[in-house]
This record gives C-alpha cells, sequence and structure tokens, in this order.
C-alpha cells in the first residue's frame, strides 16, 4: 500500500528531424523534439505551463506527407515522421507571420522578435503607412496592472491561465472576430468591475508585454527600467502556509515585479494578489 | 464555479424567453427570486459538475433571449450565465462571436440585405442603398447588410428577422426596395415564400435521385414521404445490420459533397470501432459558402429524407444522439426540420425504440448565428458545445475526439441523403452512376448570369457546359465561379471541364460544394474580388495569424489596386501571393487556407489587373 | 464606493526605547536597546514567555525556542499557531503521533473525493485551491461544508450550510451513516485503530434527522456527503480555521479524523487529511520546537530520551515538564506570574480575540521586548522595539508548508535603515546573558537543527535548491520519502504498523456565545482574498478588490434591521461594541453576519468575538459570537 506512483513510462518514438534520427517520449511534440536536438523554431503563443494553443504559427515546420505546414508546439511526434524546420516553405510562412505582426501591434517589448524579424528578413512596413493597426491605448484602470492591448498578439495564453487550465476564475475572453477580436472582461467593462482577481496570472504568460505590471510599466514610461540591472531571488510567500515560491524581481533595492517558477511543484508559476502584488510593505522604508 | 456577476439584471422578457428554454431556475443560487427560495436552498446547494454540464445550452439561451428582445442585454447575457453556471466573460465572447446577435441595443427588426455574389451581380448594390434610404434611424429597422443568405437562385435577397414571442421572419428575393421594406415592417403578411420546389428546374423529372421528391411530396407529411418511398431505406438498414450499411456506403464510393471529399465509409467506419463512447452524429447543415443553397432547398422540400438519413447513420456509427446544425438564416428549413423531427418522434422513428428495432436515436436542432466558420467541422463542435466557433486543431480528428471530446461523425446534407438511394438500390447500382472515381449524383447550386438559376442534380461526369446549357447561361459569359468564395474561377473556354472530383482537380480547380456561378462582364472583376476578400475578412474567426491578418492585408491590397493593372498593381499582386502562400500553408483551417484561391485564380486565370 | 485604505505602517529603522510607558518612544543605538532589552529579560528569568514568530524563518524559529530553553531556561514558547491551528496538530497528534497533514498538494490532483470543511481555500489559500481545481478538473467530486456559501462552496457538488458550532454532530451523524450503511472500512479499522466500538456507541444517537435539527442541513445531504466519502476509492478532508476556531476545537479536530479512521482514507496516495496552515511557517515553527511541549523535530518534551539529546547537544538541562502556550501566557500576565515577553513578529494586541483584553494584559507587564519591522499595535505597548528584517525578502532561511515541504527562502533586498536579522539580534541578547552562540548563518543554524531532528536529516540545503524543497520526513540524506505519511498503518506486520490510532471520543459541545434575544446574530470570521490576518502588509499595495471592513448580512437581515449598503451600524456583542458598515451578501442566510480581522485600525471587530479557549490546543473562539446590529441615531452612509 506503500509505493509511491511513478507515472506510466513512455515508449520512445524514432524520427527523423533535418533528416538527422532523434527519439523522443511518446507524447513530446515535435517542439519539444526539436529543442532537445538543440534546433531553434521561434514561438510566441507557446507557453511551457499550459496546452499548446497553436495560434500564431510562427513555428511551423515541414512534415513529409503534410498537405500544409504543421505547428511544431502542438503537433505530436508520431513513429517515422519526417520533419523538416529550416526549407524555404516553412521559413516563409515564418516570415508572413512576424511582417503580419509586426505591422499591425506593437512588438517593441516582445522578446526576441526582433532577432528573429532580422533573421528572416521580414520587412513589417512592406503593407504601407495604412495598413491597419489595432491602434489600442493601454488601459490603466487599476494600480496593480496595466493590458496594454496595442501589444497583444492573441496569442490566448492569458485566457487560458486565466481560465480552465490554472485560475478558473474565467474574467476573461476573447471577444468579436477576426481582426476585431480583442481580449476583454465580460461587457468589456473595466477591469474593476469585472471577475478579476488580480491574481496576476495572465501577465506571467503574457509573451508581448501587452500585460504588465504598473510598476513595470510606469518604469517604462519613465525610462527606469533596466532589466540587465535586475536581480531575480526566489523565495518564498509569506501570506499563508501554502508555500508558493516567489521570484522578486529587485531593481536598485525596490522589489519591480514577481513572478514564480513555472516548474515549481507548489505554484507551477501561478500566484494570488497577494504574492503578486503584496510586498509593498517590505519597501515602506520612509 | 464562483461566477462574478454586475448589478444588471434582466426584465421580465428577458427573464422569461430564457426560462421558457431552460424551464423556471430550480434554486436561488440560478437565479430565482431569493424571497421564492424555500428555506431549504440555504442550507443545500447543489452544483458541481452537473451544473457545469450545460455549457451546449448557451447557443440556444443566446438565440431564446436575441429571439424575444432583438438583442442581448447585460441583464440578460447575466442571468442566462447564472441559470447554465457559465462565466459571463466567455458568454459575452461567445455571443459577440456571431454575426446575428447584438449586445448593443438595437430595433426589433433586422433587415439583412445580402450583398454578397450572386446578389452584387443581381444589382445588391443599388438595393441596398435605396432599402437604407428609407429605413433609416427611427424606422425601427436596422439594416444589416450581409453575406450570402443561401438565395442565390432568386437573387438579390433580404431576410427581415423582428424579434417578438414568437419570433417572426419573412424573406423577399428576388427582392425590390419596396418588397424588402414591406417584409421588414410587416412580416406576417409578407407574401409566402414559393415553395423549395421552384428552385429545382428539374423538380418532378423521372432521372432525379436526390430532388425525386422535391415539389413532389407534401414536405410536412410524413405518411406522404412514406408513400414516395421513405423509410424504406432505413428498414434495410435494419436488415443489413450496422456493419453491412457501412459496408455498403463504402462500397458504393460515397465521398462527401460538403466539399473535402472524404470517402463517408472510412469516416463512418473510423467512428463506429472507435472504443470510446458515446459516439455523437452530426449533420453540417450550416450551409454558408457563397453561392450555395442545395442543402436549404433539400430540407425545405424533404425534410424528412434527412431525419431518415440521419437515423441511417446514427445506427451505423452507434450514435444515439444526432446534432443537426442548421445554419441560423435558415428559418423555413428550421421550421420544416423541427416539424418533421417532432412527427418522426411521434411515429416512432425516432426515440427509444425506433422502429421497434430497439435502437435508441434522437435529434436535436442546434441553430447557427451567422458564422460561416462554423461550417469548419470542428468549429461547429466548439459551438454546439456552446464555445466561441474555432476551428481546433487536427490531428486529433472528429472520428477519434469530436463533439463533447467524443467518436463523432460529421456530413453534410448533401452526402447523407445520398445513403438513401444507396441502401435502395444497393451500392453496385448507386456506384454505377457517374465516373469511376466520382460515383452518383451530384447537386449544383447554379446561379448568376442564367436564365433559370436554380440546384441541378446530374450524374457526376456531366460537364460545365452541359449544366450551364442546362441553366440557359446568358450571353457575353466572362467567368464562372466554381466552389464558391472558397473556390476558383474558370474562363468561358473551359467549359467542357468535367464535373467530377477528379477532373476539376486536373483542370487545377476545384468543385467544392457544387457551386456555379456565372457571371457575364457587367459586373467588374476587382468589385467581386474585394468583395471576397472582405467576406473572409469578415468571417475569420481571428484565432490564427496568417488568417487574421493576412486577410486583412489582402483586402487592403485589393483595395489599393481595384483600378490599377499592369506594372502598377504587379508588387501588390506580388505581396497577395506572399501573404497568400503562408495563409494556404500556415492557418489553422481550411478557411485560411483557401480564402486566397478564388483571387489567385483570378489572377492566374481570368487575368484579372492585367 | 470610496475605497478605503488601511493604516500603512513604515518600517522600524532604528531600536526604540522609553524609560516608562506615558513617554513616548526615542531613537536608540543598539548597545542601548540590546542593553536594556538584556536586563528587562534578566530580572524576570523566572516568569519570561516567548512569542515566536510563524512567520518567520525555521532557523529564526530554532533560534528562538533554544533562546527560551536555553538562556532563559523555560519552556514558555509559543506562537500564533495557538490562534489558529494548534487544534489540528494536537488532533493530529492525537491520532497519528504526528502533527503535520499527511498529504501533499500533489495528491489531491489525483483523488476522488474532496471535502473541504470550514475552509475558504479559494480566497485563503488561492495556490492550494488550484491544485483542487485541477482535481475538480480530473473529475473529482468536492463537498464544500461551510455556514457560508463561499467561492470554494460554489465549486462544490454539494454545498452543506450547517450552523456555526454543529461540526461535530455533522461528523458523527457522518460516521453513523457510514458504519449504518455497511461502508466503513473494516479492514482497516481492524489492522490500524483503536476504539471503534466506543466510537460506534458514540455516534450512534446522531440520526441523520437529529443532525438535522441540529446542523440545519438536510438528511440526504449529510447522507449523500457520508456516502461519497466512504465510497470513494480516494478521499482527501481539508480543514481550516472553521474547525479550529472554537472553543473546542481539537474536538472538532478528532471528529474529522475520525471519518477517515472509518473509511481508510489515510496513509495512501490520494488519501490524506489536509489541515491548511494560515501562515506560512506555523508548520515550521511548531517543527522548530517553538510551541511549549516539544522540542525541534516534534520531539516530546516529556520524552526522556530525546530531553538527553538535546541536552548534551546544547549543554543545558531541559525542564521536564510543557510550558505555557500563547493562551496560558496571557492567563498568566493577568495572574502576574509572567512578567516579561519577549514578542518576536507577532500582533497579539490585535490578533487576539478580545483583544481589549489582550492589550490589558501586556500593560501589566514588567518588562515588554518586541522585535519586529513595523511599530505594531503590540510594539506601542513594548519597552525595547528592535527593528529586523523581513523574514522572506531580507532573510535567508527556510520555511515549511502546509504539505509540509521545507523550502529556502533567500534574501532578496536589503532592510532598511539600522534593521538587523532575527537571529542576529537574538544570539546578541543571548550574548548579553550569557550565552556566546556563534552561527556563521542560517545554513549554519539549520545544519545544528539537522543534527538533532532526524525528521530533517536529510534536508541539506543544496537538496533542498536542487528538489525545489523537500517534504519532512526525510531522514536520509540520499533518498526521498513517500509524499504521505502513516503508509505504516497500512502494514501487514502489527510491527511495522506502530502504534495504532485510536477513534476519538468526542461530545457536541456547542458555542460557548450563546444567541439570544439580546444578542441574536451569530456572527462568524473569515479572511477575504486580498487581505492577510491583521493587514500589517497586506495594507500597504492598493489592492482594487479591498473595501476596508464591512459587517456582511445576508439580504433579508439587513431588510429586517431596515439597514443599507455602506450604512454604518452598531455592532454589540457581550464583549465590545463597533462600528461598521454594512455590505449584504447572498452567500448569508438570516440570523448569520460575517467579519474579518483585516482591518483592526478601523474596525476592530476581535473586541466582539470571544476568549473562549480549547483547552487542549488553548485556540479561542474567533468563529461564534453573539451579536447584535443596531442603527446609529445618525444614518451615516459610506460610499
Amino acid at each position: 500500500m506503500t509505493v509511491t506512483p511513478l507515472g506510466i513510462p513512455r515508449r520512445l518514438l524514432e524520427f527523423t528531424i533535418d533528416g538527422e534520427p532523434v527519439r523522443a517520449p511518446e507524447g513530446s511534440t515535435i517542439l519539444d523534439a526539436c529543442r532537445a536536438a538543440g534546433k531553434d523554431v521561434p514561438t510566441l503563443c507557446q507557453g511551457d505551463t499550459l496546452t499548446p494553443k497553436n495560434a500564431c504559427r510562427v513555428c511551423v515546420v515541414e512534415v513529409e506527407g503534410s498537405r500544409t505546414l504543421v505547428p511544431a508546439c502542438s503537433r505530436k511526434a508520431e513513429p517515422g515522421m519526417e520533419v523538416r524546420t529550416g526549407t524555404e516553405r516553412a521559413r516563409h510562412s515564418r516570415k508572413i507571420v512576424l511582417e503580419l505582426l509586426a505591422s499591425s501591434v506593437d512588438l517593441s517589448t516582445t522578446p526576441k522578435v526582433a532577432d528573429w524579424i532580422k533573421e528572416y528578413e521580414a520587412k513589417p512596413d512592406r503593407f504601407g503607412p495604412d495598413a491597419a493597426r489595432l491602434d489600442e491605448e493601454p488601459r490603466v484602470d487599476n494600480d496593480l496592472y496595466v493590458r496594454d492591448y496595442d501589444k497583444c498578439i492573441l496569442c490566448y495564453k492569458c485566457v487560458d491561465a486565466c481560465g480552465d487550465q490554472w485560475q478558473n476564475t474565467f474574467a476573461i475572453s476573447v471577444v468579436g472576430r477576426g481582426f476585431d477580436a480583442r481580449i476583454a472582461v465580460e461587457h468589456d467593462a473595466a477591469l474593476t468591475d469585472s471577475a478579476c482577481v488580480y491574481c496576476g496570472n495572465c501577465i506571467e504568460v503574457c509573451p508581448t508585454g501587452a500585460l504588465s505590471f504598473k510598476s513595470e510599466f510606469d518604469m517604462r514610461a519613465a525610462g527606469t527600467w533596466q532589466e540587465s540591472e535586475q536581480t531575480e531571488t526566489t523565495t518564498v510567500c509569506a501570506y499563508c502556509g501554502v508555500g508558493c515560491n516567489l521570484t522578486l524581481h529587485v531593481q536598485d533595492n525596490e522589489i519591480v515585479k514577481v513572478t514564480s517558477p513555472h516548474d515549481n511543484p507548489v505554484t507551477h508559476g501561478n500566484l494570488c494578489i497577494k504574492g503578486r502584488f503584496g510586498y509593498q510593505h517590505v519597501q515602506n522604508r520612509d | 464555479m464562483d461566477l462574478h456577476f454586475g448589478d444588471s439584471k434582466p426584465t421580465d422578457d428577458e427573464r422569461a424567453a430564457v426560462d421558457a428554454l431552460l424551464g423556471p431556475p430550480e434554486s436561488s443560487w440560478e437565479g430565482a427570486a431569493r424571497d421564492e427560495m424555500q428555506a431549504a436552498d440555504l442550507r443545500w446547494a447543489r452544483g458541481g459538475r452537473a451544473a457545469r454540464d450545460r455549457r451546449d445550452l448557451l447557443l440556444p439561451g443566446l438565440h431564446a433571449i436575441n429571439d424575444r428582445i432583438g438583442w442581448i442585454s447585460d441583464g440578460a447575457l447575466d442571468y442566462l450565465c447564472r441559470r447554465l453556471t457559465v462565466p459571463p466573460a466567455e458568454a459575452y465572447g461567445v455571443a459577440t462571436f456571431y454575426a446575428m446577435f447584438s449586445v448593443k441595443p438595437r430595433p426589433a427588426t433586422v433587415l439583412h440585405v445580402c450583398t454578397d455574389l450572386a446578389c452584387t451581380a443581381a444589382g445588391a448594390s443599388d438595393l441596398c442603398a435605396g432599402i437604407e434610404a428609407r429605413l433609416g434611424p427611427g424606422s425601427g429597422v436596422h439594416v444589416e447588410r450581409s453575406p450570402c443568405l443561401g438565395l442565390c437562385e432568386r437573387a438579390p435577397a433580404a431576410l427581415a428577422i423582428k424579434a417578438g414571442e414568437p419570433v417572426r421572419t419573412a424573406v423577399s428575393a428576388p427582392a425590390t426596395v419596396h418588397e424588402a421594406v414591406l417584409a421588414a415592417s410587416a412580416p406576417d403578411s409578407a407574401r409566402e415564400e414559393p415553395p423549395a420546389a421552384l428552385a429545382v428546374p428539374q423538380a418532378g423529372e423521372e432521372e432525379l435521385v436526390l430532388l425525386r421528391r422535391v415539389g413532389v411530396v407534401d414536405p410536412s407529411s410524413l405518411d406522404d414521404y412514406r408513400a414516395h418511398g421513405g423509410y424504406t431505406a432505413l428498414r434495410r438498414a435494419f436488415e443489413l445490420g450496422p456493419a453491412g450499411v457501412i459496408r455498403e456506403v463504402t462500397d458504393s464510393g460515397l465521398v462527401g459533397r460538403g466539399g473535402a471529399a472524404f470517402p463517408t465509409g472510412r469516416k463512418w467506419q473510423a467512428t463506429a470501432s472507435q472504443p470510446d463512447h458515446p459516439h455523437y452524429l452530426v449533420c453540417n447543415a450550416d450551409e454558408s459558402e457563397p453561392g450555395t443553397f442545395k442543402d436549404r432547398v433539400l430540407m425545405e422540400g424533404d425534410p424528412y429524407a434527412l431525419v431518415e438519413a440521419m437515423t441511417i447513420a446514427g445506427y451505423a456509427t452507434g450514435a444515439h444522439r444526432g446534432f443537426l446544425y442548421l445554419r441560423g438564416e435558415y428559418p423555413r428549413a428550421l421550421r420544416r426540420l423541427e416539424h418533421a423531427i417532432t412527427r418522426a418522434r411521434a411515429r416512432g422513428f425516432l426515440g427509444e425504440d425506433v422502429l421497434g428495432q430497439g435502437y435508441a436515436f434522437d435529434i436535436e436542432i442546434r441553430r447557427g448565428a451567422g458564422a460561416y466558420i462554423c461550417g469548419e467541422e470542428t468549429a461547429l463542435f466548439n459551438s454546439i458545445e456552446g464555445y466561441r466557433g474555432e476551428p481546433r486543431a487536427k490531428p486529433p480528428f472528429p472520428v477519434e475526439k469530436g463533439l463533447f471530446g467524443k467518436p463523432t461523425v460529421e456530413n453534410n446534407v448533401e452526402t447523407l441523403v445520398n445513403v438513401l438511394p444507396i441502401l435502395t438500390m444497393g451500392a453496385p447500382a448507386y456506384a454505377a452512376i457517374g465516373t469511376e472515381r466520382s460515383t452518383g449524383p451530384k447537386l449544383f447550386c447554379v446561379s448568376g448570369s442564367v436564365d433559370r438559376p436554380g440546384v441541378y442534380e446530374l450524374p457526376f461526369g456531366a460537364t460545365l457546359g452541359e449544366l450551364l446549357a442546362k441553366a440557359g447561361v446568358r450571353e457575353r459569359l466572362r467567368a464562372v465561379l466554381l466552389g464558391g468564395a472558397a473556390g476558383g474561377f474558370v474562363r468561358p473556354d473551359e467549359l467542357d471541364i468535367p464535373l467530377t472530383f477528379e477532373g476539376t482537380r486536373e483542370a487545377g480547380t476545384t468543385l467544392g460544394s457544387g457551386v456555379v456561378m456565372a457571371f457575364d462582364d457587367t459586373v467588374p472583376l476587382p468589385q467581386l474580388l474585394l468583395r471576397i476578400a472582405e467576406f473572409f475578412r469578415d468571417e475569420s474567426c481571428g484565432q490564427c495569424v496568417p488568417c487574421r491578418v493576412g486577410t486583412v492585408r489582402q483586402e487592403e491590397a485589393l483595395h489599393r489596386i481595384a483600378e490599377r493593372t499592369g506594372a502598377a498593381a504587379a508588387e501588390d499582386i506580388a505581396l497577395l501571393r506572399e501573404v497568400g502562400r503562408a495563409m494556404r500553408d500556415a492557418s489553422i483551417c481550411g478557411l485560411g487556407q483557401t480564402a486566397w484561391n478564388a483571387v489567385e485564380s483570378a489572377i492566374d486565370r481570368l487575368g484579372a489587373y492585367k | 464606493m470610496r475605497k478605503r485604505q488601511p493604516k500603512t505602517y513604515t518600517r522600524l529603522t532604528h531600536p526604540l526605547v522609553r524609560d516608562s510607558r506615558d513617554e513616548p518612544f526615542r531613537q536608540a543605538s543598539w548597545e542601548e536597546a540590546l542593553d536594556r532589552a538584556a536586563q528587562g529579560l534578566a530580572r524576570n528569568r523566572d516568569a519570561f514567555g516567548m512569542f515566536s514568530c510563524a512567520r518567520a524563518t525555521n532557523e529564526m524559529n530554532y533560534v528562538a525556542q533554544k533562546f527560551a530553553r536555553v538562556v532563559m531556561g523555560t519552556n514558555n514558547v509559543d506562537s500564533c499557531n495557538r490562534t489558529c491551528h494548534a487544534p489540528s496538530v494536537a488532533g493530529l497528534t492525537a491520532a497519528f503521533g504526528s502533527g503535520g497533514g499527511t498529504s501533499s498538494y500533489e495528491e489531491i490532483e489525483h483523488t476522488d473525493v474532496i471535502v473541504m470543511w470550514g475552509s475558504n481555500a479559494r480566497f485563503a489559500h488561492p495556490i492550494f485551491f488550484q491544485h483542487v481545481l485541477r482535481g475538480i478538473r480530473n473529475g473529482a467530486r468536492m463537498y464544500g461544508v461551510d455556514p457560508r456559501r463561499t467561492s470554494t462552496a460554489e465549486w462544490a457538488e454539494s454545498w452543506l450550510g450547517l450552523n456555526v458550532g454543529t461540526d461535530i454532530p455533522m461528523a458523527h451523524a457522518i460516521g453513523r451513516e457510514i458504519i449504518r450503511a455497511g461502508l466503513a472500512n473494516e479492514a482497516f479499522i481492524e489492522r490500524a485503530t483503536t476504539g471503534f466500538e466506543e466510537y460506534k456507541a458514540l455516534v450512534e444517537p446522531w440520526t441523520l434527522s437529529l443532525a438535522e435539527k441540529v446542523t440545519g442541513v438536510p438528511a440526504a445531504a449529510i447522507r449523500e456527503l457520508a456516502h461519497a466519502y466512504a465510497r470513494a476509492e480516494r478521499a482527501q478532508l481539508c480543514w481550516t480555521l472553521g474547525i479550529t476556531e472554537h472553543h473546542n476545537g481539537t474536538d472538532n479536530v478528532r471528529a474529522l479524523i475520525n471519518l477517515s479512521l472509518l473509511s481508510g482514507h489515510v496513509g495512501r496516495y490520494g488519501s490524506g487529511l489536509q489541515p491548511l496552515r494560515g501562515q506560512n511557517n506555523v508548520q515550521g515553527g511548531g517543527d522548530m520546537g517553538a510551541i511549549p511541549n516539544r522540542l525541534p523535530g516534534f520531539q516530546d518534551i516529556l520524552d526522556a530520551d530525546s530531553r538527553r539529546k538535546f541536552e548534551s547537544a546544547w549543554g543545558t538541562v531541559i525542564r521536564p515538564h510543557y510550558g505555557l502556550n500563547l493562551t496560558e501566557m496571557f492567563e498568566a500576565m493577568e495572574e502576574g506570574t509572567l512578567k516579561a515577553v519577549y514578542c518576536i513578529g507577532e500582533n497579539p494586541a490585535q490578533s487576539e480575540a478580545d483583544s481589549e483584553q489582550a492589550v490589558r494584559r501586556m500593560g501589566q507587564l514588567d518588562f515588554l521586548v518586541v522585535q519586529d519591522i513595523f511599530l505594531t499595535k503590540t510594539a506601542e505597548l513594548a519597552d525595547v522595539v528592535l527593528p529586523a528584517t523581513a523574514g522572506w525578502a531580507e532573510t535567508d532561511g527556510t520555511t515549511t508548508n502546509s504539505e509540509r515541504r521545507v523550502q529556502r527562502v533567500r534574501r532578496a533586498v536589503t532592510p532598511p535603515g539600522e534593521a538587523r536579522e532575527d537571529i542576529e539580534i537574538i544570539c546578541e541578547l543571548a550574548a548579553r546573558l550569557g550565552h556566546d552562540w556563534k552561527f556563521a548563518d542560517a545554513e549554519a543554524v539549520w545544519n545544528e537543527l539537522r543534527s538533532v531532528s532526524p525528521d530533517h536529516f536529510g534536508m541539506t540545503y543544496e537538496r533542498l535548491a536542487e528538489h525545489q524543497g523537500i517534504q519532512w520526513p526525510c531522514p536520509s540524506t540520499e533518498e526521498l520519502e513517500p509524499t504521505y505519511l502513516h503508509g505504516r498503518l497500512w502494514e501487514s506486520d502489527p510491527a511495522g504498523r506502530g502504534r495504532l490510532a485510536p477513534f476519538g471520543i468526542v461530545l457536541h459541545d456547542p458555542p460557548v456565545d450563546l444567541t439570544d434575544e439580546r444578542y441574536p446574530i451569530r456572527l462568524t470570521t473569515g479572511r477575504r482574498l486580498d487581505s492577510y490576518n491583521t493587514g500589517v502588509q497586506s495594507g500597504s499595495f492598493a489592492s482594487p478588490l479591498r473595501r476596508g471592513e464591512y459587517i456582511e448580512l445576508c439580504p433579508e437581515d439587513a431588510e429586517r434591521y431596515g439597514v443599507v449598503v455602506g450604512e454604518e451600524v452598531q455592532v454589540s456583542s457581550r464583549r465590545g461594541a463597533v462600528v461598521a458598515p454594512v455590505w449584504v451578501d447572498t452567500a448569508l442566510r438570516p440570523g448569520l453576519a460575517f467579519m474579518t480581522m483585516h482591518f483592526p485600525d478601523e474596525v476592530d471587530t476581535n473586541q466582539l468575538t470571544i476568549e473562549a479557549n480549547c483547552p487542549i490546543a488553548g485556540t479561542a473562539e474567533f468563529k461564534a459570537s453573539a451579536i447584535r446590529i443596531e442603527k446609529l441615531p445618525v444614518a451615516t452612509i459610506v460610499r
């Protein structure tokens, strides 16, 4: 009766990536296998704590026998699969996806995207000065975090984190359709009139900085945000007995942001309002 | 679930609309007034799985409110959410997904005026302008420019929907400004729509198979249906057993008529053999491809045939529940099918013990609400389940994880009704119709520049020219659009293309859903192409980047070159090609993958912008 | 609605002293403050009590209890675990010999039935509740037992809204139904428990219909819960302060544990008991011996072998009897037998039930030294105030969470002004009192603890980092133990089973503070999502959810008393009265009101609560007071 379950052993699948044989545990995605093999495939909407949504399509690769390109982030590896990550066809789609995104939203705070734009020779300006953009103003309706949907690539990660994958608060949803689709709370109201509980788990997964701590937003606006000068220290939250791990981002001895390790067995990267935002008291220094 | 509700309250009407669908609330937690509540309510509350499992009633609930009130207020939405334990934000996301719903106040009557391809060719622009001039603000009618209403044989068309109890609808087609305004102002006194048979120029002809009963039987009479051979196929199915039915369907060579042409027998076999249960049957009657109206004609003219065919499909694949997902813009088909299902149930053709054979099967109708994307099979599942109608990633395929995550067979209306002749005449006789690789009869929706538009039934293998000749193609033919907005244009000198899957494929085009739309040179091609691009931009669900932004960039480019040709258009055509290629390669579903097909074919085949 | 910000506290940056309680504080040097503190303690060596901090690190708690036992020669050391979960520790210890929750968070994701009893984890333990939600998404059925239909209860298959303080009747009726329906796990009862026959006789009178009368919950609902819990292959029973903050909290805990013994829902993966802890280190504080009856590693003071081990390790003599717990220490202040208190990081002036009494008692002390990061209400009463560091962000060390997971805390920011780390301050005081301890750093303290606590021996700092925390027991530096406790009870070899688990023979005893015509409303208390305890820490961030303190009533009561949302009313109990605005919450029912203790500077809820203590654990009955509500002569609406 005292056996600790170890999980069902997983079989290894054999297939090829760019002609080289690889082995991956059953259930792995192509992306898992690519990363294990040291292949760089760009991703935006993929999140390590979330079920792949495969919405951005920047991770597409070619799979022999498939009519269309396939998203590496969600497609499970199959035995005998022949995957090609760097073909002209795959690179073309990635380039266009980057152009489409960069021409419609502000990617200035999206990590790595500038490098990819260079690598894929994407030219977002080619759609002309009149190309439709989201043109959203930042929504600052509370003191904890800001929603700047001009930076939103509609990756669905915040919706998934707020919804049944983690928080189960369901404060936000994709609203409307097509290019007019946006992330919004019910009746498109202010956050303060919504079901939001300010856990900030949406910020944790946002890949573009569309969602950010108010502290980060304000410091960026003031030009004082210096990520390179920040330290990250993981400690334990003091607000209840659950023992959530907090990673404190500190700049000039001030806590400016709080995250949690995504592989932590207690939090899986999630926190509540107190753990995420309740740090101010230690720095009420005068 | 700990849902959050604002202060908005439903009106009595809104509450009544929801309660009419769901029954009165059982507790104050579900929305009953607190003073009506028994004390026990404050001591014991049920919830959990049972409460969360009613999400699929969200779309019917939204319809109930919209039908009664004409729009969906905050208070109404919150009340519906409370009844169904659905988070209001998600319900809001669903309500705003569909074009037929409004979350802002609007007049009780909405007049949908079709501005799509066939209607544009028939003068929809002037019609629209005329109607809008008459029905301005204060008229009590909200005029909505609409994608294809599936009334192409009577273009231009308009559909009036007047909210109330009950909701009233009126179709005006071919519409004049006067008649459309009349239909909108007094739907009750509008002229009765002509019978479905008028959309079938061949009606009554001996050799018809699929359209045999349209215009012949009384679509409201089960007995008349039976008197014309109805329910002999189901009886044959019970004799064959599920495996026997699947063998017949497989041997018949039947492939899906929705556009993808997947072998139906293989799909049924794959579903039937899934160990996971229950299995579901879904009939895709969300006929939204511009230029397509054959399913509407079948459902309006021979509704029991679909009921019987669904019963057979359910029997063969081990499903006991069938969902009929019907286009929201088809009020008459809805009435006919509701009636047919009720009658069939009353007479033991549906229910716990179909034909006394110990097989239980029933059909639920679910109405779409104005979203082309819901014709995509997995988007349709999401729509039924009460989520936004966004396609899912495949694999897993529906036969494995479909509706409610269970093995599901999904077929379109025309595919299903083909099963009846397969069983009555036998697979070999059926397979003898048509060509070797495209067997059986096929329905074509002919519209545009022809004298006798309508649904035509021809065996596979007839040429495009033969079909157009039957329909009385007019002079000065400039182009023919095959397969609808997601299809492709062909030239007037290509009329010898055989109308088979393989024939069109060899000719570098597609049969799609059977749309054959003829255009003469009175309509400028760039205007049609713009309309197509606009259609896809409007109908993209927004989930994936190539389609969400790509359709916008393509429309912008087509705007820029609307008046240009040659070198002046070259740069934008290159851009269209590059974006189109990524859309085709990298979009999640068929919508994005095919959105550029028609424009590309116009450039390559017709020499548009040259 | 007016967003009311509670009082914001500013960090202490310098030691504060004063010569008499009438004077204001003045800044002092560390030397002066420490000398004064040492003198104050030295002259009260025989009448000393240590309030250790359930929010500070294990290392600090270890040093604090060592200070009490070695420097001051007393076992009078306790922490605020007394005000919350001491009954859980006492109850679990009585049944299983160990005071920790028996399961892990991960297990609740893989269980079949979850019972949340007196726990609004959705608000009070949000990330634990995410594990519960995972379980629910994986197919588990959750049942909620709570007087209020909380956010937690809204997720339940079935919510049972019992009368406050009727948990034992509910539990006994469930037990009886399990037995009567033939659903008791006879093999487990036979193998692993004692006292079943007595228990069976005890619960026999608690028929479903009697339980319905007493608890107010329909018999069918109780029956359903009984069957669901007993029939589940795996089940988790979780509770929080709704069970423990009663005058008979330990009995309540025992009554719940009985159900797990009856059904065999303990000692297996996915089956267990989880008391959810309120403070980040209330588990660790007890584990470190910062409680009056246990030495570090939860070793019993009455056990001579254990004492001997510590005596030789510490070079001292350990008194062979239990010390006073927090509640008893307060009583001893009243009697004058406790004269000096060293209070580290606690705020009893606001957190104790009947707070007026607590303040008065501390005022009678000869000497009070408070070590904190803020000048709390308690610190305001002190003779010497020592500025400390925030354990979780400014020091290194470890804390132990509700699933017994010891995790590293790390210094991320530099403390302000002259603030010093707790351990350093305690050691300075120890030195002045004749004990020169040398700890190079927190790890050195930890390694000393490891050397005396077998359950922690295997947890080196290196391993703690590698595994992102390790659950105790961890006796080996090579292996990890199962995630659950008491697997031994399932051993087929009787020798391996150890001490069998006794059923708790506990009787129903309704709340002390009875409702009557003068005080007709039952007031219960709890937490809100965005606030914490007395609000000293949580008050400083701008929560959009925060609306200050309210007296929450059901719509029917609001109508009966003719009051509206925001209207200030007088709330009185037999002990005191406060003025608070009204909030209307449909989760309540007529005769039941709710308040929190998050805003004591605005509305001191604990003036209303009763200091009726659990005789075993000393926890007060925060969850059940009798109150009345009166309109104010001039209506004030807070908007």
